[in-house]
């Protein structure tokens, strides 16, 4: 007969060979954890310091850098660090383009979630995953060869505009808006859908009364991450954006971004100088918005959880 | 109303027949449901008594490659007719589901969710709707304080009674459950019986119950289904107590299912 151990032998953790393997595993996922904290903890106090420079080291004040539509940091006379423009034209560009995809971004969630489910599906995934595959500098690119020729023959202005550069943007985040948006509509419940047609609605009303309202955190999460990409791209818009330092007075005007005026001015500028200092200022206001964008996210999604 | 007055039945299904592709889940059901009755339906998991009752008011008319023949009358009209309008049928007959599904909204839009679109727009006349529905789930009382808190914040019971409320805001004439209570508690579940009791004063009710006390406690008459076919059909009392086939008395005596 088989000997049984007391319980207290069998029950009572030993320092055996069986768990070695259970922490070592948990050590190489906690490595990982840290890697990904450190390097953001890292970037973020980086990109502080080395943003905040041009105004303790330099002697360029807050105040200038963030209202002034002056920008001439070469002119060793009289310099000017303004960037109210560019500022002015990254918020532009992003909500403007925000306003064209999404509408366009949503609506074609629904045609694919509840319009038709199954061939709208095939056709349209495959359509919004190419568009995400697509490299920035292509969308520039066909911007720059199609889309700045046709505004300015058919609207008006250089081409080179606002305008351009909301366009591209705008197909640029529709991919996002659609997939977040999709994935938004399709998990609700299907006992609100079935509760909304037992009453006797149509399916439309389902969709605008029942369906859209309850999933509308999610659908302006999936908005906000289509700005926060839009705010951020640089490549593209500044091949279509003109890139000039003025306010613009209407979007068929050139204009210029944050991130455009980083990648121009980033490859000429002497690291230490006033004017690169001014650029990572300028990375620095961008850190600042996308860690902004994801509170808004974060807000959104904990009143999701409340409803 | 010559219809109504000559035949008391409100639903008379013939020959119903029900396939989901291949599987035949319906099979030759005939059916006459009475006014201002309860109507309960019995039987194992998968034997078609859900789908029946889904049958009603054409719910399973949204799942792909369903087929369905027969007749199934609504006061004399076939609704299987295609050209059967959807959106009058389920105002006149409308549906509780298994779990509470309020919408994500207050309890006072959740209620007038029919009405609104029925197009009811007048506020005095949507606050009759809503203060009336809720009194006659036995509601009122518990929400009449908190009629814009959202509904999902009431309880399990709560939940349940108000969905029964929206189904009555469109003033149906025939209210099809599908087991109401299971997700219930007992308190919840004697609850809803009591509702359904004083229910059917004015609506025709017909319930899909798991529970064969609840049957045998809230309906006047009992169909017993099994595998696709309904076996028997009677006064709920003649089905508890000296069922004609011997399947019904297995079933009932808890022999199976």
């Amino acid at each position: 007969m088989e000997k049984i151990l007391p319980a207290k032998d069998r029950l009572l953790k030993s320092k055996t060979s069986r768990l070695d393997g259970e922490s070592r595993g948990k050590l190489i996922v906690i490595l990982c954890a840290v890697i990904m904290i450190s390097a953001t903890i890292a970037i973020t106090i980086f990109l502080g310091t080395k943003g905040l420079q041009s105004f303790t080291k330099n002697g360029v004040s807050i105040l200038e850098f963030l209202t002034s539509t002056k920008w001439n940091p070469t002119d060793k006379a009289n310099p000017g660090y303004g960037v109210l423009p560019f500022i002015f034209g990254s918020f532009a560009v992003t909500f403007l383009s925000a306003l064209v995809a999404a509408p366009l971004g949503i609506g074609g969630a629904i045609f694919m979630t509840e319009i038709a489910p199954s061939w709208g599906r095939k056709v349209l995934q495959p359509v919004v995953e190419l568009l995400v595959g697509i490299p920035s500098v292509v969308y520039g690119f066909i911007g720059l060869s199609v889309l700045v020729p046709f505004i300015r023959e058919n609207v008006g202005g250089l081409g080179f505009s606002l305008l351009t550069g909301t366009i591209v943007l705008a197909i640029m985040i529709l991919p996002t808006i659609t997939t977040i948006a999709t994935d938004a509509i399709s998990s609700l419940p299907s006992h609100l859908r079935e509760g909304s047609y037992a009453l006797g609605a149509t399916r439309w009303q389902t969709i605008r009364k029942v369906l859209i309202p309850a999933a509308m955190p999610s659908l302006l999460t999936a908005i906000i991450l289509g700005m926060a990409r839009a705010f951020g791209e640089a490549l593209a818009v500044q091949m279509v954006i003109g890139n000039v330092r003025n306010l613009p007075t209407s979007i068929l005007d050139a204009s210029a971004t944050l991130t455009t005026i980083i990648t121009l001015n980033m490859g000429h500028t002497t690291y230490g100088s006033v004017e690169n200092n001014t650029l990572w200022s300028m990375g620095l206001i961008l850190l600042i918005m996308s860690f902004a964008f994801i509170l808004l996210i974060r807000y959104l999604s904990s009143r999701r959880k409340l409803r | 109303m010559a219809i109504q007055t000559l035949t008391r039945d409100i639903f008379d299904v013939k020959d119903l027949n029900l396939w989901y592709g291949d599987h035949h889940a319906l099979k030759d059901i005939h059916f006459p449901i009475q006014k201002k009755e309860v109507t309960a339906m019995i039987g194992p998991s998968g034997c078609g008594k859900s789908t029946f009752l889904k049958t009603l008011n054409l719910m399973n008319k949204m799942i792909p490659n369903v087929k369905i023949t027969g007749e199934v009358n609504f006061d004399g009209q076939n609704i299987l007719n295609p050209k059967t309008d959807l959106v009058e049928l389920r105002k006149h007959v409308g549906m509780v589901f298994q779990k509470g599904n309020p919408f994500p909204q207050s309890i006072y839009d959740n209620v007038a969710y029919g009405p609104r679109i029925h197009g009811i727009k007048k506020k005095k006349h949507l606050d009759e709707i809503v203060t009336k529905s809720l009194m006659d789930v036995a509601l009122w009382d518990e929400v009449k304080d908190r009629l814009n808190a959202p509904a999902l914040g009431l309880s399990g019971g709560q939940q349940q009674r108000l969905c029964i409320a929206r189904a009555l805001a469109t003033k149906p004439d025939v209210l099809l459950m599908d087991e109401p209570t299971s997700a219930l508690d007992p308190i919840s579940t004697l609850k809803i019986e009591e509702l359904i009791f004083e229910l059917k004063e004015k609506y025709t009710i017909v319930i899909v119950t798991h529970n064969m006390q609840q049957a045998a406690r809230v309906s006047d008459k009992t169909a017993f289904f099994l595998m696709g076919e309904m076996i028997e059909f009677d006064e709920t009392t003649k089905i508890f107590s000296m069922p004609k086939d011997s399947r019904t008395e297995d079933y009932i005596t808890g022999r199976f299912g």
